[in-house]
């Protein structure tokens, strides 16, 4: 796994053997790139590369591969995530080779969430592939230097291949099989689902090393500091694959209403200190949504800070 | 007990509530009935074990159906009754025919009478 | 079978108004089975705009026929002698008999009664659920049986997505709540003690057989005459 295939910064940090800190950042319903830069500008010194969603909870925004290129210019590392919903096989590798045509080079690959919970329900959604092939995809346009027709490509995009994994959701049979899948697919790096319930998490990474999954693969441990009770209750209740144990919800709840949001914060960076004597656990993903200014402080506070410097 | 209940409704038997079609109920008010009822056995209390649930559902589809081309759901209704209540049954058939004097004829025949004229 | 969907008499109304004969055409096959455009359907629909029409104050001459399919040239001869007669046919077939319908009587005016769904099953009476999107390459054998293409939303090939909570999927819910697709395949393949094919990859989807490849066709040149 020590192997560096590409020119990604994250890439070579965790092949270094350093944990890996990312994080991510919402594009604006709009085209004013600020909106990007500045939150790019609170989080940049405090992780190694930012993850942009790609129009996350099928909400309409300005499109992922643009607030890339944004942060790339600003002489970031952007993890391009690109979710198979909204375009064909065409669309996607070209993206892709936009993508690389900018120097990006780390990608995501997702299924992303099912339209109906976004602004256009009526839309169509097209998953002329899914997220194991879009892997899959990426790794034969890499290695190979060819699209999936067969032709050669002209300079091939060099990208660090990433794919999320949830070890709450169901069916929980297919969890660990359901990585094992993925790796054979190609993927380099995982970023999880929102961990609360860490003993269910140390459970799977168990599991996964049980297969050696491990060292095939770089696993980072994905946060999201809770901001009040009732998002704690919300994401317990209201999304899918969530798993907020009660007792967390409690925590939260027993909190004087103005001090939540700081218990929110204690609770990730507890849960960060845990994670870090986890074996196989590679970084950490900290996805403090609407909320980046928090994410130099979760850093320091858990011996994250500074940053590895690459020569 | 020579109940008395009004006189302007046809009977017409059935062996069971379930025989009747959401078309004969249709084709009634086709022919220029102002209102149908149906008078089933109590819910449960079927012979055939579901005939007058099957008939509710009926009058339900047809109800709909007449809001929908302007004659009026509320000119169809299902009864349930013990098949020894004779005077539940001479309520209803009042009930019902108030109800349908007070809705006035079935439209189609004022239709056809402003026609005519 | 083909599962079709009554159309509001509303809308059929809408269609029909001005024309004076009119055939209210029902076909006796899947239609039938759902209820939505069989012979029952056929009388009720009929009955419906001759009362409505009626309550108008117009003389609109309504037929009913229902043919034994209306996707066969043979059926449909059934009614040619007649069919100039209506200035307005609405067949309460599925589409594919609106647009037989439609082709082998050029100058009649077809009105679609019923709204085409799925191809799906009864599960019981007054429920019927789709269980193939006819991608035309067949992949049942590799998924025990359960199709992803037609019972996930996302038609993933390689899922479930992480949309999948206690065996039903997020997009649905109340009523309309759906299984996972996936989570019934991943249940079937332990039933059968086949899990371990859950790990193979299912490769990228040749889709030029699905809609996506134009109006398809099957072409047997041992059969034709």
């Amino acid at each position: 796994m020590t192997d560096v295939k590409t020119p990604s910064k994250l890439e070579k940090i965790l092949a270094a053997g350093h944990l890996a800190v990312t994080s991510e950042c919402g594009p604006p319903r709009g085209s004013d790139p600020e909106v990007i830069t500045k939150k790019a500008e609170m989080i940049k010194d405090h992780v190694d590369a930012i993850n942009i969603t790609d129009n996350q909870t099928s909400v309409t925004r300005m499109c992922s591969l643009a607030s890339c290129i944004h942060l790339k210019q600003m002489g970031l590392e952007p993890v391009l995530q690109m979710v198979t919903r909204d375009r064909n096989r065409i669309a996607l590798q070209s993206d892709i080779l936009g993508a690389a045509s900018f120097d990006i080079y780390n990608i995501l690959c997702l299924s992303g969430d099912h339209q109906s919970f976004g602004d256009c329900p009526q839309g169509q959604n097209v998953h002329d592939i899914d997220s194991m092939q879009l892997i899959q995809t990426v790794r034969h346009m890499r290695d190979e230097g060819k699209f999936l027709g067969g032709d050669d490509i002209k300079r091939p995009p060099q990208m660090f291949v990433g794919a999320a994994a949830n070890p709450f959701a169901d069916p929980f049979e297919i969890r660990v099989p359901r990585l094992a899948k993925k790796i054979a697919a190609g993927v380099e790096f995982i970023q999880t689902q929102c961990i609360y319930n860490l003993d269910k998490f140390e459970k799977w990474m168990e599991l996964a090393r049980d297969r050696g999954l491990h060292e095939k693969v770089y696993i980072l441990a994905g946060l999201t500091p809770l901001k009040s009770a009732g998002m704690a209750k919300y994401m317990k209740n209201r999304v899918p694959g969530m798993d907020v144990p009660d007792d967390v919800v409690k925590r939260m709840a027993d909190t004087p209403k103005e001090k939540q949001s700081e218990e929110g914060i204690k609770i990730c960076i507890e849960s960060i200190l845990r994670l870090k004597e986890v074996q196989g656990v590679a970084g950490f993903h900290i996805m403090a949504i609407e909320w980046e200014e928090k994410v130099p402080g979760i850093v320091e506070e858990t011996g994250l800070y500074p940053r590895p410097t690459l020569e | 007990m020579r109940l008395q209940y009004p006189t302007n409704i046809k009977v017409v038997r059935v062996p069971c509530t379930g025989k009747v079609d959401v078309l004969y109920i249709l084709h009634s008010f086709e022919k220029g009935a102002d209102g149908v009822y149906l008078v089933g056995c109590l819910e449960g209390g079927c012979h055939y074990n579901s005939g007058n649930l099957k008939a509710r559902k009926r009058v339900e589809q047809a109800r709909k159906i007449l809001d929908t081309i302007g004659i009026g759901g509320e000119r169809v209704r299902m009864y349930n009754l013990s098949s020894s209540d004779g005077p539940l049954f001479a309520k209803y058939a009042t009930e019902m025919d108030e109800k349908i004097r007070e809705m006035g004829p079935n439209p189609i025949k004022l239709a056809k009478k402003k026609k005519a004229a | 079978m083909i599962v079709a969907d009554k159309k509001p008499i509303e809308e059929i109304i809408e269609y029909l108004k001005g024309k004076q004969n009119i055939l209210i055409l029902g076909c006796n096959e899947c239609v039938t089975v759902c209820e939505a455009g069989g012979k029952k359907e056929v009388g009720v629909l009929a009955s419906a705009l001759r009362m409505y029409f009626q309550n108008q104050g117009e003389d609109v001459k309504i037929d009913e026929v229902t043919l034994e399919r209306q996707c066969d040239h043979e059926y449909l001869e059934e009614i040619r002698d007649r069919v100039d007669q209506y200035d307005a046919v609405v067949s309460l077939a599925c589409g594919v008999g609106v647009q037989f319908m439609a082709e082998k009587y050029h100058s009649t005016h077809i009105y679609p009664g019923v709204n085409t769904c799925f191809l799906g099953a009864t599960e019981e009476r007054g429920l019927w659920t789709e269980r193939c999107q006819a991608c035309g390459q067949c992949i049942l054998a590799t998924t025990g049986g359960i199709c992803p293409v037609s019972r996930c939303a996302k038609r993933l090939l390689n899922g479930p997505c992480g949309g999948s909570t206690t065996g039903k999927c997020e997009v649905k819910k109340g009523d309309e709540e759906i299984d996972c697709g996936w989570q019934l395949i991943v249940d079937r393949l332990q039933a059968l003690d086949r899990l371990d094919e859950y790990e193979t990859l299912c490769p990228v989807k040749d889709w030029s057989t699905d809609r996506a490849g134009g109006p398809r066709k099957v072409i047997r040149e041992d059969l034709k005459q």
